[in-house]
């Protein structure tokens, strides 16, 4: 006989002394996680904060008024069906003369080559698209709110925010400035240009709806390759594929991919696709495919959990009433297991929406003016175009990054919110 | 130490009587003459593990036979090899010869599809799918396209909820949920389930184990109810419900079959020393 260690004093007494302790612990790891919420909250609200202070001015941007003459012999067209003339016409005339009107005492070369540089160098082009919507208005004069120029535009965004840049203006353009805002004859507008135009060289004139579009012809790509690939992988694998050593390869393999670096894609995007099946750079297909190389793994892993979470007693319920395992499959698991599905897709799509390393090899990273019409036409993406932006000398492009990274953040929020909201919409719990 | 406690030593004294030879030979009436189920021989192996040993016996037609014995006897195992539920398991081996109205149901052409449409089963615990209570019974009839029309599957549906005792209780909310039902009703969903393809034999795997009493009574009611019609296999861990329901009960023991006789004669004087045991309660 031992001698009792353990009577129902002596454990009671134990058992209090370690109460204080196990209560303090667990006090403090309480504390540990807030500590650790706190500063990831702190890190987006310093990023956010960052982001939008730089980013808000690019949504409004210099427009000046100016009294504009549509005169024949100074543009050299007289008929506006003849295109030849339209593309020999000397469309810039236009705001500089408004503008030698406008300041009439300016003289000299250089004074003047400084007046002209006010307004944007694309704003010719503004105005004869608006004489071709309205022929009409060839040969009369009206007074129109013309694009400024991007220095302008910094410079005056700066002065009303009352820490004027001047560094890349002369005192005369400061004056004149000053002499538009006291007319009422300079304001800031919506930038429209921000969503409607491709790249530019102009930061006034640059936008990312080539970059928007480029992005939604390769992840519609990506999409349609990856999610019926994935999911089909993903149910062969759980469902139909014998349990051996090959199956056990594959998965391991599968799961090595997906912690492959994603500039390694793009270099084997770079081999086979480009350099061996002579598909065309730049292009959303190629960009497509390599992306549907990366998220491939992503989909067929998280499907695979979604299929694995679809209970066992389900599967036996229909293989007893005789459903062949097609059917069992078709009618109940991918119907049980397509929330989860989807919500993996969307992420997948999401981490492929903000990849920018497979495509800089692949040739995306091209300055790319118009804006993308289809599947084969040279494009970037938004990840991209904000890197080139982000890359640019001009001063106007911090801004316009800042803007386009905002643009970005706000797509990724929308596909993850509706992540979230589709698997609430999905999950029908009976 | 303490006195020895009666009970445990009367049950470790049985226990090393429990070993069972490898000639075991099944006591009682295993066959009948008209039978709708035969088995021979019938080995079944997981991996190298062996979990049933060489079982013989016949199910008559629309006989209730209850299947007993302590738990990892193998009963459920066996049950499961009469439909072949146990193709999914990979690991798992049938030897010998099961055969339903003469025909090899481990035959290479045999389709367990066919098979699992003729050999119904309801599972231990209530399965129904998550649609509705509708949807539930009227699937095995469409996907092996029993029904023509949509009046023909109401029928179907209808009769086979009435077969169940459920038709009256759910008739008002047929597309509601199936597992909204209370654990009782949700099993005779499947017992309507399995039985809405007009199945000639019934597996069930301790329908009852999930359930409370009152709920037990109505299934072991049906069972009987059902076994004009149907020819039904019960695996059970209740003495009490295979006395209740079963024509005749076979006991199983360590992966082999001791006996088998009117359940009667199993619960007043068993051949075997080892159903006596079990059935007394001295160990299980």
């Amino acid at each position: 006989m031992t001698k009792p260690v353990n009577t129902p004093v002596n454990n009671l007494e134990k058992i209090r002394k370690s109460l204080g302790r196990r209560n303090r612990s667990e006090h403090l790891f309480r504390w540990y996680g807030r500590l650790a919420i706190l500063i990831g909250l702190a890190a987006v609200t310093v990023l956010f904060t960052d982001i939008v202070s730089k980013g808000h001015g690019a949504f409004r941007i210099s427009y000046m008024q100016l009294e504009v003459e549509y005169d024949q012999d100074l543009i050299g067209v007289d008929n506006l069906t003849d295109p030849e003339q339209l593309i020999l016409g000397n469309w810039q005339a236009v705001p500089k003369q408004a503008l030698r009107q406008q300041f009439p005492d300016v003289s000299g070369r250089s004074d003047k080559r400084k007046l002209y540089g006010l307004v944007s160098n694309g704003s010719g082009f503004d105005l004869k698209d608006r004489l071709l919507a309205n022929p009409l208005l060839l040969g009369t004069r009206e007074t129109v709110w013309i694009l400024a120029d991007d220095d302008i535009d910094t410079y005056y965004k700066s002065w009303l925010d009352g820490e004027p840049y001047a560094a890349r203006l002369s005192d005369k353009q400061v004056q004149w400035i000053s002499e538009l805002h006291d007319q009422g004859k300079i304001r800031l507008q919506f930038n429209s240009n921000l969503f409607t135009r491709g790249d530019s060289r102009e930061p006034e004139q640059a936008g990312i709806r080539g970059a928007v579009m480029g992005s939604l012809f390769t992840l519609l790509l990506t999409l349609m390759l990856s999610f019926p690939i994935g999911v089909a992988a993903a149910i062969y694998l759980e469902e139909f594929a014998p349990k051996n050593g090959w199956t056990d390869f594959i998965e391991v393999n599968i799961n090595n991919l997906a912690a492959v670096p994603s500039i390694i894609f793009g270099l084997l995007g770079l081999a086979i696709f480009i350099n061996f099946f002579h598909v065309p750079r730049s292009v959303p297909i190629v960009g497509g495919l390599v992306l549907t190389l990366m998220t491939l793994p992503t989909i067929i892993i998280t499907s695979r959990a979604a299929i694995k979470s679809v209970p066992p007693s389900i599967r036996e319920a229909a293989l007893g009433m005789g459903a062949s395992k097609y059917q069992m499959v078709l009618h109940h698991v991918l119907p049980l297991a397509l929330p989860g599905m989807l919500t993996g897709a969307i992420i997948g799509m999401a981490q492929a929406l903000g990849e920018s390393a497979p495509l800089l090899m692949i040739g995306m990273v091209a300055f790319i003016v118009d804006i993308p019409g289809g599947f084969s036409d040279p494009a970037t993406v938004l990840p991209v175009q904000i890197f080139l932006w982000a890359d640019s000398p001009e001063r106007a492009f911090i801004e316009k990054t800042s803007a386009a990274i905002m643009v970005l953040l706000s797509f990724l929020i929308v596909m993850n919110t509706s992540a979230v909201w589709l698997r609430k919409r999905l999950e029908r719990r009976w | 130490m303490n006195a020895i406690d009666p009970v445990m030593g009367a049950k470790a004294e049985v226990k090393q009587n429990l070993e069972v030879a490898d000639n075991q030979v099944t006591v009682g009436s295993c066959f009948t003459d008209a039978p709708k189920m035969t088995m021979r021989n019938v080995n079944v192996f997981y991996d190298d593990k062996q979990a049933i040993h060489n079982v013989s016996v016949d199910i008559a037609k629309n006989e209730v036979i209850a299947m007993i014995g302590p738990s990892g006897c193998g009963k459920s195992t066996f049950l499961r090899s009469l439909n072949r539920m146990n193709d999914t398991v990979e690991s798992c081996r049938v030897e010998g010869e099961i055969c339903m109205d003469g025909e090899n149901l481990y035959a290479p052409k045999l389709d367990v599809v066919e098979l699992r449409a003729r050999v119904g089963m309801v599972f231990q615990k209530p399965n129904p799918f998550p649609k509705s209570i509708y949807d539930n019974v009227a699937y095995g009839p469409k996907i092996h396209g029993l029904a023509d029309t949509r009046v023909d599957l109401d029928e179907i549906v209808e009769d086979s909820l009435r077969k169940a005792s459920l038709w009256e209780e759910v008739k008002e909310r047929l597309h509601q949920s199936g597992t909204g039902l209370s654990g009782g009703q949700q099993q005779r969903l499947c017992i309507a389930r399995a039985i809405a393809v007009s199945p000639e034999v019934i597996l069930m795997d301790e329908p009852c184990s999930a359930l409370d009493p009152i709920a037990t009574a109505k299934i072991e009611e049906l069972i009987e109810e059902l076994s004009q019609n149907f020819t039904i296999a019960i695996v059970t861990h209740s003495m009490q419900q295979a006395a209740r329901v079963s024509h005749r009960t076979a006991y199983f023991h360590l992966g082999r079959l001791i006996e088998v006789n009117p359940t009667e004669q199993v619960f007043t004087m068993p051949e075997h020393e080892l159903t006596e045991a079990y059935i007394t309660g001295r160990f299980g």
